[in-house]
């Protein structure tokens, strides 16, 4: 019997061991992604943001009805230029697939607009908006640096506002719309390949 | 019968060494000193909360052990993001006075390998300081320490809390000395490429709710040359 006990030792730490190797401790849920070829080259993915209900907060200094309520934006003088959205962002499909933080500063009449979006199983995008924004009413910004999926990326993001005119009494007030256009760096071929 | 019982019993002490030794294994080694710490290069130190309670906003599945902040604030308990917190804190530099607003996401990482004492989380910061300008930091930070240091002692203990003061680096990577890529986006920042580590101070922690007292800190190691005359948010 105790040999069977100690058989057991052995087989609960053989067992232990093995399902910690094969069995992956964290298994992300993936959405396929939705990209196009963009005409003038690199890819295109667009995401969107329904407004209000993808509003996770709304910080802005001086704001009496915050978003979520009860939210305390700091008051101190030197934050005074400083504006931070958070939302839930969604595919074409308008399944939620990350998160994004849309900052704002403005300091001594200079402002800066960025971007971050951050897609769990992908990565994320750091963006640079222009401040001002183009004819048409959207704004352009400069892919600055990404990271796992997106690192090796550069491209440009543009965002722009599209109210809701379906007029339905559920239906979102309107959306962001984040077109991101992707484009890799070149690789060079390994030489094997290139001759085959 | 009996053969069976002291097979199942056998099977669960194995199990249970294998994970004591998992917990209390020597040759997981610490992380040691970060190599910013002993930096002669200028470097931009940021304190946060790190307590849930005491950022501007915090949120996750609303079913993990910190609750989000404040109370009503939409949580992320969609498939895709079911995995990710995220936080908005405010800045504070070396004298404790607001120096911007950070904002951090974090993802459990399937880079994950229990095996190797790496429990991973991908994680990007957002920063705005006015006087300097914007950037973002992209690093995978390594819980296991703390886990096994902090959060595995107040399981155990009979109060489910944890009491002392532990300090450890969280920061993992993408460098190759475990150090975090930063990317200034604007302002003075503009452009330059830099390295950063995250540390965490602990000084409480409950089984039940989480981090009771923490701090959080951002080490920006600056390229030479950058900022030689600035002494508002340099480290000590």
């Amino acid at each position: 019997m105790l040999k069977t006990f100690f058989l057991g030792i052995v087989l609960g730490l053989v067992a232990a061991a093995g399902a910690l190797y094969a069995l992956p401790a964290v298994d992300q849920v993936r959405e396929s992604s939705i990209v196009t070829v963009a005409p003038n080259g690199g890819n295109a993915e667009v995401f969107h943001i329904n407004i209000p209900m993808d509003r996770i907060m709304s910080g802005v200094p001086g704001q009496t009805a915050t978003v979520p309520p009860g939210l305390q934006w700091p008051d101190d003088e030197s934050l005074a230029g400083v504006r931070a959205e958070l939302f839930k962002i969604r595919n074409a499909r308008d399944t939620v697939v990350g998160v994004a933080v849309r900052g704002v500063g403005e300091k001594d009449g200079e402002e800066i607009i960025d971007w971050v979006l951050h897609v769990p199983a992908r990565g994320s995008v750091f963006v640079n908006m222009e401040v001002v924004p183009r004819e048409g009413g959207y704004r352009i910004g400069e892919i600055r640096a990404g990271s796992q999926e997106f690192a090796s990326m550069s491209g440009f993001l543009t965002e722009r506002w599209v109210v809701n005119e379906s007029g339905g009494e559920d239906a979102p007030a309107g959306r962001i719309e984040l077109q991101a256009t992707y484009v890799g760096q070149l690789e060079p071929l390994d030489p094997a390949e290139s001759i085959e | 019968m009996k053969y069976i019982v002291s097979l199942v019993l056998g099977l669960l002490v194995g199990v249970g060494i294998f994970a004591a030794g998992l917990l209390f294994n020597p040759f997981i080694a610490e992380q040691g000193l970060s190599p910013l710490s002993v930096t002669n290069a200028e470097v931009i130190t940021l304190n946060f909360a790190n307590v849930p309670a005491e950022s501007i906003a915090y949120t996750n599945d609303g079913e993990s052990l910190q609750k989000p902040h404040p109370e009503k604030i939409l949580q992320l308990w969609e498939a895709p993001i079911r995995m990710t917190s995220a936080m908005v804190t405010v800045m504070r530099g070396a004298r404790n006075q607001a120096a911007g607003i950070g904002v951090k996401f974090m993802s459990n990482s399937e880079s994950t390998r229990l095996l190797n004492g790496e429990m991973i989380v991908d994680s990007v910061w957002y920063v705005y300081l006015p006087e300097h300008g914007s950037f973002f930091i992209e690093q995978t930070e390594n819980y296991f320490p703390f886990i096994r240091e902090v959060a595995f002692p107040a399981w155990r203990s009979s109060a489910n809390s944890w009491r002392g003061d532990w300090l450890g680096d969280l920061s993992n990577g993408p460098g190759a000395l475990g150090t975090a890529t930063v990317v200034g986006g604007s302002g003075r920042l503009e452009g330059l490429i830099m390295e950063g580590v995250e540390s965490m101070t602990v000084q409480a922690f409950s089984s039940d709710s989480g981090l009771v007292s923490a701090e959080g800190r951002l080490l920006i190691e600056l390229p030479a040359s950058e900022f030689a005359d600035d002494d508002e948010l340099e480290s000590p």
